[in-house]
């Protein structure tokens, strides 16, 4: 399982890595958001992988899985939002003041 | 607590100022006389027991004890005089400031930075930690930054302004390093220990260094040859701030700080030669160069850095009685050269020029303004019955006696004598060259006495001038006894202060001083004609330039280098070198990547969403040119993360996870509408390999090291949340306390940034016009039915369902999956449902789409929940619960926690519809719905044809509203 996991983490961050090196507007936010869902991943996995043990205190409970990253990562999906948000309607800033949606402002090259 | 008010009322003043500017242009004086006699009552109790010789040290509060860090106030002798120095003159000069302005400055800009700098000067004197003092004094030279800036539009101000920055906050660097290592040395950054402290300072190894460092930070601030060049610079200041900041305060708060510092740095080889040379040299410099300005000011300024010179070097001789002299002189410079700085001013506000080859005779037109300036001038030349000579004849014998242990005892009081005759030649030419000196030709302006507002402030220190120069002991007497006590530490020496002490060197010296002066000022022509020809050869000011230049010039190709304002490149470097350090780290260290953790085994269930997944990652980025196609894959991706979260003990995470997705999907479907429907084709093949490789290298070290970690054991702290959770943050679901209770300063931090992001793309849309497509990229008209009826009806039977899901989630989050971030974001995709199935119009109709007071009350409520544990003596954000039994409902648990949950909800949902509302209110405007009978180009021509025109095809294409 850790194996595919690290797989899936991998190849998230390869498309992202590789979406972010676009050179038009919208394929940037994309990797952007590819690249969260893996950075958000990583970070979640730092507490190993826990199957039916989430960390909510019951009795009957055998043991809990480590809250610190997890509620480290659910600030991190809301401002990741939000970053998202700031940058697509940046992107529509620009495409308006530039006349085109190259990331550098720059005319389709 | 009465010292720390005195300080904090000039800055809440200089609040006051700016306001009350709306209610007429003097108020703001008026605020700012207030200020200060306000100030000055809160002395006043305490002058009593300062004078019967006691110190008052008051401890407010600790601000950083870890650090040494406290807010500390004393007053003594020495604090005194300045605080009065400060606030007396800065009186005067408030009057003067009054009537000096002209009708086009900002009179309130201009008291709000004075009372600026006279709160932080306070502070400088007043402070009982050197850590704080040293706040004050960066304060002080912002402040100053801010006045001699004044005048924004005039080219040399802002220069001037920039110099004095940089020289004396590089000394307040240096200065920062110094004191650190003083409390090092000393144990304590309290000035009643480091005081007492003298010996061991002075005999520990670092001794050197400090004193090296704190110099730095004296000699810079109060202008001391090598760094003297931006005190003439800062002259393009408006007169009362030379008057203030240049004569009477900033300038004096190095020589303050030696002052201060005297009983525990004083003594050693090095004070006395650093000191002693810097003064001298200082005040030899200052003196020659000030009798060749023929701008009035220059000459002032350069005079000020002589006798700031002359009073450094009386420190550096360290006897105590140079320490009498040079207090003395601190008084008797502040007050003859505040009032000849104004004295310019009104020479320059009554003729327009402050260039004495221009002015003469003006005796004629402002008699009583000559008289002042006689009496002030006399006074710096150091003539007897005027304030002036006493300190200075004070100085002369210091020197005599300085001079007799040297191994020519007669050199150091020539060298002295001599600058003292430039210093009467200057004083000379400044009353004599302006006022008399033949008749007035040509001046801009036709001079007159100006109005009393402009005198009554010089009236004031010069009648003081002579008082002191009369009747020292009975005026200045007590003061300087107490002034000297507190800045020895000691019991003051015998001096005896009166006009006449027989005839002793110094009374020879001072006369050939003033004997001098008056044939050098005679000779004065000749001297110009011979100083012209070295004219700049040796400016510091150039040195600076070029420097400063230099450095400019090295950034800015630094930057240059590095950034060609491409984004890719920037991008690149950064994968490149996090994918070298990564890498690195793998080959420094030779241990086995997997670790010895054992693994879970595969389901069949995982590994088919996991394997989606990548499929659907993969596809993205295969297909992203199609970009509604890769938005819609790349949710699949967010749809799996969220299943993954699920699966391995994340309820909360996986809850946020698909509300996240859900409103980043319509967020992004709303932007795409805007931007072209598709992305062209790469050109350069070379780069996209180059691209591919990037991705792959940093994919793999990604995955390599999630594997590494992921087989290894850890210790987490978690243990300790788990195990207080129910006890101290009376919540089940850790992951909630840990956001609201135990982290709920990051979760603060965190819904300010998300306001701040709301609030930052609200400012970007608003008034943004945007051109919206009047088909699809395919050339189809859009479809007219916007809003089915059937999503319409749904959706509005489906709002009150969900609004009580959110808040059913919102309760429970403390002990089951749930909590303000989740239910803030379910509330924000049930409204959004509204907005889409049944248009903003609509919606808006029945809901405000002004969101922002639902974002500022949600940050209010949470601040208040923190600053209520304050209330209650808890650390910010305490929180606290309790059981209580309410019929029907029965047993029920509220923690304070909940409140604060309830603010990040408000937040969350605020800045979720702030964005999206505004987005789609864009569109409202834009779109209108229409058919088209066809497209005015057929797509599928522009494929087939070559490569540069399909390039004109694809814009065609892309952007058809362009035709």
């Amino acid at each position: 399982m850790e194996a595919l996991i690290s797989l899936l983490i991998g190849v998230l961050t390869a498309g992202g890595v590789y979406l972010c090196l676009r050179s038009h507007t919208f394929p940037v936010v994309l990797g952007l958001t590819l690249l969260s869902y893996a950075v958000n991943l990583f970070l979640f996995m730092m507490g190993r992988l826990v199957i039916g043990q989430p960390p909510i205190i019951s009795a009957d409970a055998s043991g809990y899985a480590d809250p610190i990253p997890q509620a480290l990562v659910l600030t991190a999906i809301v401002i990741s939002f939000a970053m998202t948000a700031f940058i697509i309607v940046l992107a529509l800033k620009a495409r308006t003041e530039m006349g085109n949606d190259h990331v550098d402002g720059k005319d389709v090259s | 607590m009465g010292l720390a008010y005195l300080t904090l009322i000039p800055f809440i003043g200089a609040a006051f100022t700016t306001v009350s500017t709306r209610l007429g242009r003097y108020s703001s004086a008026w605020v700012a006389v207030l200020t200060t006699i306000a100030s000055l009552s809160l002395m006043l109790p305490l002058i009593n027991d300062v004078m019967a010789g006691q110190t008052i040290i008051q401890q407010t509060s600790q601000w950083m004890p870890s650090l040494g860090l406290n807010i500390a106030f004393r007053l003594d002798g020495l604090s005194l005089l300045f605080t009065l120095m400060i606030l007396l003159i800065g009186l005067v000069v408030i009057i003067y400031a009054r009537y000096y302005l002209s009708p086009r400055d900002s009179m309130g800009r201009f008291y709000a930075y004075l009372l600026l700098f006279m709160g932080s000067m306070l502070g400088i004197v007043l402070s009982e930690n050197i850590l704080q003092l040293l706040m004050f004094w960066e304060l002080t030279s912002l402040s100053s930054f801010l006045l001699i800036s004044y005048w924004q539009q005039r080219e040399e101000a802002s220069r001037g302004a920039r110099m004095a920055l940089a020289i004396t906050g590089g000394g307040g660097l240096a200065m920062l390093g110094g004191f650190l290592l003083l409390g090092k040395i000393a144990g304590s950054y309290e000035l009643s220990v480091i005081l007492s402290a003298g010996d061991v300072i002075r005999q520990h190894a670092l001794y050197p260094y400090m004193l090296v460092l704190i110099l730095l930070g004296v000699f810079t601030k109060s202008a001391q040859f090598p760094f003297h060049f931006w005190l003439p610079n800062a002259m393009a200041a408006p007169t009362p701030v030379s008057s203030y900041l240049h004569s009477a305060t900033m300038v004096k708060a190095g020589i303050f700080l030696l002052a201060r510092l005297f009983p525990a740095l004083s003594g050693t080889p090095e004070w006395t030669w650093i000191v002693t040379l810097t003064g001298l040299i200082t005040f030899l410099t200052g003196a020659y160069i000030a009798l060749f300005k023929h701008d009035m000011k220059a000459l002032l300024a350069y005079s000020t850095i002589s006798h700031l010179g002359l009073i450094v070097m009386l420190f550096g001789i360290g006897t105590p009685l140079a320490v009498v002299a040079g207090i003395f002189h601190i008084m008797n410079h502040a007050i003859f050269k505040a009032s000849l700085f104004m004295l310019a001013g009104i020479v320059d506000h009554e003729t327009g020029t402050r260039d004495m080859r221009q002015l003469r005779g003006l005796r004629r037109y402002m008699p009583y303004t000559a008289l002042l300036t006689v009496i002030a001038a006399a006074s710096m030349a150091g003539i007897p019955f005027f304030n002036g000579f006493l300190s200075k004849e004070m100085f002369f014998a210091e020197t005599v006696e300085h001079g007799s242990g040297m191994a020519l005892p007669w050199l150091l009081p020539l060298v002295v004598t001599i600058g003292g005759i430039f210093a009467a030649a200057y004083s000379i030419r400044i009353a004599h060259n302006v006022f008399f000196n033949g008749e007035t030709e040509d001046l801009p302006k036709t001079p007159h006495e100006p109005s009393r507002g402009l005198q009554i402030p010089v009236e004031i220190l010069v009648v003081l001038c002579l008082l002191i120069g009369i009747f020292p002991a009975q005026i200045a007497g007590p003061l300087l006894s107490v002034v000297v006590a507190s800045t020895l530490q000691a019991t003051p020496p015998e001096y005896h202060l009166a006009i006449w002490h027989g005839i002793n060197p110094a009374l020879i010296m001072s006369m050939i001083a003033v004997a001098g002066g008056i044939l050098v000022y005679r000779s004065r022509e000749r001297l110009f004609k011979l100083q012209a020809r070295f004219d700049g050869a040796f400016e510091a000011k150039r040195l600076y330039n070029g420097a400063m230049r230099r450095l400019f010039n090295w950034s800015s190709s630094i930057t240059m280098n590095a950034d060609n304002l491409s984004q890719k490149r920037m991008l690149w470097i950064l994968f490149v070198a996090a994918i070298v350090m990564g890498a690195s780290g793998f080959i420094v260290h030779d241990s086995p990547l997997a670790g010895t953790r054992p693994m879970l085994p595969i389901d069949p269930m995982s590994a088919m969403v996991a394997l989606i997944m990548i499929a659907a990652g993969i596809s993205t980025v295969i297909m992203h040119q199609q970009r509604f196609t890769a938005l819609v894959l790349v949710s699949a991706v967010g749809l799996g993360v969220a299943l993954t979260f699920i699966k391995f003990s994340a309820p909360d995470l996986a809850l946020t996870q698909l509300s996240v997705e859900f409103i980043t999907a319509v967020l992004l479907l709303l932007a795409l509408f805007f931007l072209p429907q598709t992305t062209p084709d790469e050109t350069d093949r070379l780069r996209q390999g180059r691209d591919i490789v990037i991705a792959l290298l940093a994919g793999s070290g990604v995955a390599a090291l999630s594997y590494a970690v992921l087989t290894r054991e850890y210790t987490t702290i978690a243990d300790y949340f788990i195990s207080n959770s129910v006890s101290g943050g009376g919540g089940a679901n850790v992951v909630n306390v840990l956001l609201v209770d135990f982290r709920g300063f990051d979760t603060m931090g965190e819904i300010t940034v998300l306001s701040l992001a709301g609030i930052g793309i609200y400012a970007m849309l608003d008034k943004l016009k945007l051109l919206s497509p009047k088909q699809d990229a395919d050339g189809r008209p859009w479809n007219p039915d916007t809003h089915p009826l059937i999503m319409s009806t749904f959706s509005r039977l489906l709002l009150p369902l969900a609004l009580m899901v959110s808040i059913f989630i919102l309760l429970r989050g403390h002990n089951l999956p749930g909590g303000g971030f989740i239910a803030g974001l379910v509330t924000s995709v049930a409204l959004i449902v509204q907005y889409l199935a049944n248009g903003v119009e609509w919606t808006r109709s029945k809901l405000p789409s002004n969101t922002h007071p639902v974002i500022g009350s949600g940050l209010l409520i949470a601040a208040t929940t923190g600053v209520a544990s304050w209330y209650f003596g808890y650390p910010f954000l305490t929180s606290t619960f309790d059981h209580f039994y309410i019929p029907l409902l029965g047993e029920l648990e509220l923690a304070s926690a909940m409140a604060f949950d309830l603010g990040v909800y408000l937040v969350v949902v605020g800045t979720s519809l702030l964005i999206l509302i505004n987005l789609g209110l864009i569109h409202q405007v834009s779109y209108q719905p229409r058919t088209v009978k066809k497209a005015l180009t057929t797509p599928s021509a522009a494929t087939d044809s070559g490569k540069t025109s399909s390039r004109s095809a694809v814009i065609k294409k892309v952007m058809p509203w362009k035709h």
